[in-house]
């Protein structure tokens, strides 16, 4: 009669999409942000096709990460006001399984969907269609390692006045590798040499967040919720 | 088999040690820092490329030296007030987070005025200054992070967290900032490291070394005994230990 | 619901809150069959001590023993024999009541639409199953929670001010499901500022302030 490992975690995965999808203004927020951001780059620079081309990878990145960074706040949040944050912790499932659920939804509706609107920037900031499959598998990678540190920040911030603030003062010191190595790859991709070892480097960092980074985020909960 | 180790833990007897120990710290500090600015300074020949300039590495060296050590002294502290939930762990914490991010700044700040004679500009975002500004940002989330939460207790174990990720994250950073430099090599001549140095000049650095831990231990001890004021405050023994004073 | 000899057992918890010292050396025992109700003024540390036997909290000093072992040694399993409720109704407001059921004890076992809709027609509000929560009265979303206790068939009940905004009838109602509960060898622990007239076996643990 027990609700396996594996079911409770699609359970709270099909919970956390319900619930994105039934505020479709809050989806569309960080993508719109991400497309803002990036244009304030050439408006405050220079249009010049060859400068914008060699300026793109580090303004879509930056971008990008300052776009997750927005949502991550909510991770938690809605969660924690309401009370059912605590219900989750007891549900009898272990909240490792819960908070990888809610990391991987939260990936899905930010960071996914900053990746398939990236096409869209990259034109803009004049990176070479060939460069596209590497930007948009870093940005993959980076964006889904990026939740789960931001997991931990908000983990640790949930339920503080001006946690966004906080959770963005301690999450980007630790996301300055992902955009060292994002960029670097989009730039070598540019640049036409391979951007495998920039990219392997990414999914090092990406495996390595995504198994510890659990283990913070549930210790973080747990010291929050007490 | 911990009791005395547990014991040694408390309240009490933390502020006791760190009193008797914080004289002979500092007298030490004092004796082996004299040394070695003495040697570097006066004893140790120019260098052949950058003559007398290169002297800054027996404060810089040290100072960065220091900053990673506080940044694992205060996530082991943290570690270990979170998993054997000894309080005075979280002391030793909040103590060396301010004198850890006062040594990554001076490392900066020596760093930058290295950088003037030899680059030409105070800043050229050099591998090793680099990821000792992203330890800064580190130590100042850490810092920032303790007193947002109303009970302190909660503060400090959340503090205590992100210093063990940021710990685990300290080598990554590293890495990843050398690696970036290594494709921006351009200009930079990014020698601020030891290059290979003759004894003349290697053992004023060591000792120098030797001088900035026990100055490290120093100022430890004297915050760690306001830190165990504080926290303990309600307790009888700290308005014995006051009155007595 | 199996209930051992032993039931919930709470020796000399110590909870300080920064410099406040919240609990100062609680003890209660509640057997199978029987309500403890925990009352005392504002502040006392009523929620902090039901959160300490849920597990939530870790009290600095003293222990919460669930039939005879202690809640620390195996915490999921202690967990899928409690049923909290706090304050708060617990209820994702953009989501349906029938939905907020289905994720909060579908975690807990396997349950079908129907045994879900039966326990929302037991707590009186079956009709608003396909309502999202947000456009539910205070009472209806209590009662929903109550719904929600019943559904995930616990032996233990941890609950905190239940009886806040329901009306005359819900009360009784509740009361009612307290008494359906002990008969059947449940426990439950309620913290109230008020009298609970429940026809049940009630300790009493009265908490100062």
């Amino acid at each position: 009669m027990s609700v396996g490992v594996w079911a409770a975690f699609v359970l709270v995965l099909r919970r956390e999409l319900c619930l994105s999808f039934r505020r479709p203004d809050q989806l569309i927020q960080p993508l719109v942000f991400f497309l803002i951001v990036t244009t304030l780059f050439p408006l405050g620079l220079s249009v010049q096709l060859t400068l914008l081309r060699e300026m793109a990878p580090g303004v879509l990145w930056v971008a990008a990460l300052l776009a997750s960074l927005l949502s991550l706040d909510a991770l938690f949040k809605s969660d924690a006001d309401d009370g059912t944050l605590e219900q989750l912790v007891l549900s009898g499932q272990g909240l490792y399984v819960i908070v990888l659920a809610k990391t991987l939804a939260h990936w899905l509706v930010s960071g996914a969907a900053l990746v398939l609107v990236s096409p869209v920037v990259g034109t803009a900031l004049a990176i070479p269609l060939t460069a596209f499959a590497t930007m948009m598998l870093s940005l993959a990678l980076g964006t889904l390692t990026l939740s789960w540190l931001g997991a931990i920040g908000a983990g640790l911030t949930v339920g503080l006045k001006r946690g966004n603030v906080l959770l963005s003062l301690i999450v980007l010191p630790l996301a300055m590798p992902l955009l060292i190595f994002g960029a670097g790859a989009t730039d070598r991709a540019i640049s036409g040499t391979s951007a495998a070892g920039a990219l392997y480097l990414l999914g090092a960092l990406c495996v390595l967040t995504c198994t510890l980074a659990p283990f913070a985020a549930t210790s973080a909960l747990r010291i929050t919720l007490e | 088999m911990w009791t005395w180790f547990y014991r040694l833990a408390s309240p009490p007897s933390v502020y006791r040690v760190a009193a008797a120990l914080t004289p002979w710290f500092l007298t030490l500090a004092a004796i082996v820092i004299g040394c070695g600015l003495i040697a570097g300074l006066a004893i140790a020949p120019p260098d052949y490329q950058q003559g007398d300039a290169f002297r800054i590495i027996y404060v810089h060296a040290p100072s960065a030296w220091l900053s990673l050590f506080a940044y694992t002294t205060m996530a082991v502290a943290g570690g270990i007030a979170l998993i054997w939930r000894i309080k005075m762990g979280h002391a030793v914490a909040a103590a060396t987070a301010p004198i850890g991010a006062s040594f990554t700044l001076a490392a900066l700040v020596t760093g930058s005025l290295w950088g003037r004679p030899m680059w030409g500009t105070y800043w050229a975002w050099d591998p090793r200054l680099t990821s000792e500004l992203i330890l800064l940002f580190l130590y100042v989330g850490v810092m920032a992070l303790r007193p947002a939460f109303e009970d302190p207790s909660r503060g400090d174990r959340a503090a205590a967290l992100l210093s063990i990720v940021g710990v685990v994250n300290v080598p990554i950073i590293k890495y990843s900032v050398v690696w970036w430099n290594s494709l921006h090599q351009a200009a930079t001549v990014a020698k601020l490291g030891r290059p290979s140095m003759p004894g003349s000049m290697l053992w004023p650095l060591l000792t120098m070394f030797l001088g900035f831990m026990l100055f490290y231990g120093a100022v430890l001890c004297i915050r760690l005994r306001g830190e165990v004021l504080n926290r303990e405050r309600q307790a009888v023994w700290v308005r014995e230990a006051i009155k007595s004073r | 619901m199996n209930i051992a000899a032993d039931g919930l057992c709470v020796e000399k918890v110590h909870v300080w809150r920064g410099d406040r010292h919240v609990l100062k050396g609680v003890s209660l025992e509640v057997r199978p069959g029987e309500l403890m109700h925990v009352s005392g003024p504002n502040g006392a540390g009523k929620t902090t001590l039901l959160r300490v036997i849920t597990g939530l909290l870790r009290p600095e000093q003293g222990s919460v023993a669930w039939r005879g072992k202690s809640i620390m040694t195996a915490p999921t399993d202690y967990q899928n024999e409690l049923a909290y409720a706090s304050h708060e109704p617990a209820l994702k407001s953009d989501l349906t009541a029938l939905e907020n059921l289905r994720f909060m004890v579908g975690l807990r076992r396997r349950v079908t639409a129907r045994e879900l809709q039966a326990s929302l027609e037991r707590t009186g509000v079956a009709g608003c199953a396909d309502l999202p929560a947000r456009v539910l009265s205070a009472g209806q979303r209590r009662r929903v929670a109550m719904a929600r206790i019943l559904a995930v068939r616990a032996a233990l009940w941890l609950l905190d001010e239940p009886y806040t905004n329901l009306d005359a009838a819900g009360c009784a109602l509740l009361s009612a499901l307290l008494v359906e509960h002990t008969e059947q060898g449940g426990l439950a622990l309620v913290v109230a500022h008020h009298d609970l007239n429940v026809a049940a076996t009630t300790r009493h643990l009265g908490l100062q302030g």
